[in-house]
């Protein structure tokens, strides 16, 4: 059981951020599509709300990492 | 094609390729130890002792893995730039072209976010930052690493058995035994010290930024007693402002840390051309935490020499 709850963990506090980076990268390249110019400023913008929306899975491997090394 | 089919060429290739399959059927290479801390590999003032896990240092000041290859990485960042800026041209060619194309493009991308007069101040930091996290990130790709090291007895459970291949040189084998080896370089930030204290650094920087710009109202933002809702706004911001640093270091440390566990693995389970894309993938990685990592300082930085003043009046 010990051995499940890092595991546990971190893949269910993923599931979370993945369909955020996805709903992210959605959007951006459908601006791009529209307005390609604007590409530069979309793709530094996206990278720093994947930034934000991963922050969430680092949350979940930290529990990971302390049930698992702690 | 014709280059490759060269009789030498050829010949050294099939030489590695037939050292690399071989040693691999030869010695029976267990799964690298993973561990979280960095491991001491010499010890100032005292000595080493094999302890539960790998090597431990008693009475004295530790040198772990990764400080050595911290060291590298400002070593090679050095060596950039003074070969590559030690006769600067007017028309730039080689390496002096190289780091002006990345400087200068990351100082147009800075003053986009943070303005003309601020991106002069804010550059320095937010590029060092960037240069020291690509080359420590990188590093975790140079053969070598992590695979040469001391080999010492584990008094605990789950410890290999040692082979002498030649004149005093061990290797692990695949064999249930007492020994693990501690490796002697370790990728930096795949040390949670390294990146917590980049975090730091970062987010120090952000509240002196702050209170430059804004003076003491730099701190309305955390602590304002004007109405209910501002207070709780300002204990939201506080305790975000420690998810800063939190998440900085982890976000990098957790990035480069699974890349080498990664990089660990896939040898070990498929050791020829498998591997190579996972390479690929790391230099990506590696190239985009560091670039995340400078541009999340920039933007903190943007926004904390911002007055909030204006906003509760309309």
């Amino acid at each position: 059981m010990e051995a499940l709850a890092p595991g546990l963990a971190i893949g269910l506090g993923a599931i979370g951020p993945g369909i955020g980076v996805g709903l992210l990268v959605m959007g951006a390249l459908q601006g791009i599509a529209r307005n390609p110019e604007a590409a530069g400023e979309i793709r530094t913008n996206m990278i720093l709300g994947i930034a934000f929306a991963e922050a969430i899975a680092i949350y979940a491997l930290v529990v990971a990492l302390l049930l698992k090394f702690v | 094609m014709r280059r490759l089919l060269n009789p030498r060429v050829l010949g050294i290739t099939l030489a590695v390729l037939v050292i690399v399959i071989g040693s691999a059927f030869v010695i029976k290479v267990p799964l690298p130890a993973i561990v979280l801390p960095p491991e001491p590999i010499a010890c100032v003032g005292g000595h080493l002792a094999s302890g539960a896990h790998g090597l431990e240092c008693e009475g004295g000041f530790p040198i772990t893995n990764s400080m050595v290859t911290t060291l590298l990485a400002d070593l090679t960042i050095l060596g950039l730039v003074f070969f590559g800026l030690r006769n600067m041209k007017l028309v730039p060619s080689g390496l002096q072209n190289l780091l002006e194309a990345v400087i200068e493009g990351f100082y147009g991308l800075a003053e986009d976010v943070a303005g003309k007069e601020n991106a002069r101040k804010f550059f320095p930091l937010v590029m060092t930052i960037f240069f020291f996290a690509l080359v420590a990130n990188w590093w975790e790709l140079v053969p070598g690493m992590d695979s040469f090291g001391w080999i010492t007895e584990v008094h605990g459970e789950g410890g290999w058995e040692k082979r002498e291949l030649f004149a005093g040189i061990y290797t692990i084998v695949k064999e249930p035994g007492h020994y693990t080896l501690v490796p002697f370089l370790r990728t930096a930030t795949t040390d949670l010290n390294v990146t917590l204290a980049m975090a730091l650094i970062a987010v120090t920087y952000v509240q002196i930024a702050g209170v430059r710009a804004l003076g003491l109202s730099y701190f309305k933002k955390f602590i304002n007693f004007s109405s209910p809702m501002d207070f709780f706004v300002g204990i939201l911001e506080t305790i975000s402002e420690v998810a800063k640093i939190i998440s900085f270091s982890f976000r990098l440390f957790g990035n480069i840390f699974a890349g080498t566990v990664l990089l660990f693995v896939m040898p070990y389970l498929i050791p020829l051309l498998v591997p190579l894309p996972f390479y690929g993938l790391e230099v990506f990685v590696g190239f985009i935490q560091a670039f995340v990592f400078a541009m999340l300082t920039l933007v903190f930085l943007a926004t904390a020499v911002v007055s909030h003043d204006h906003e509760g009046h309309h």
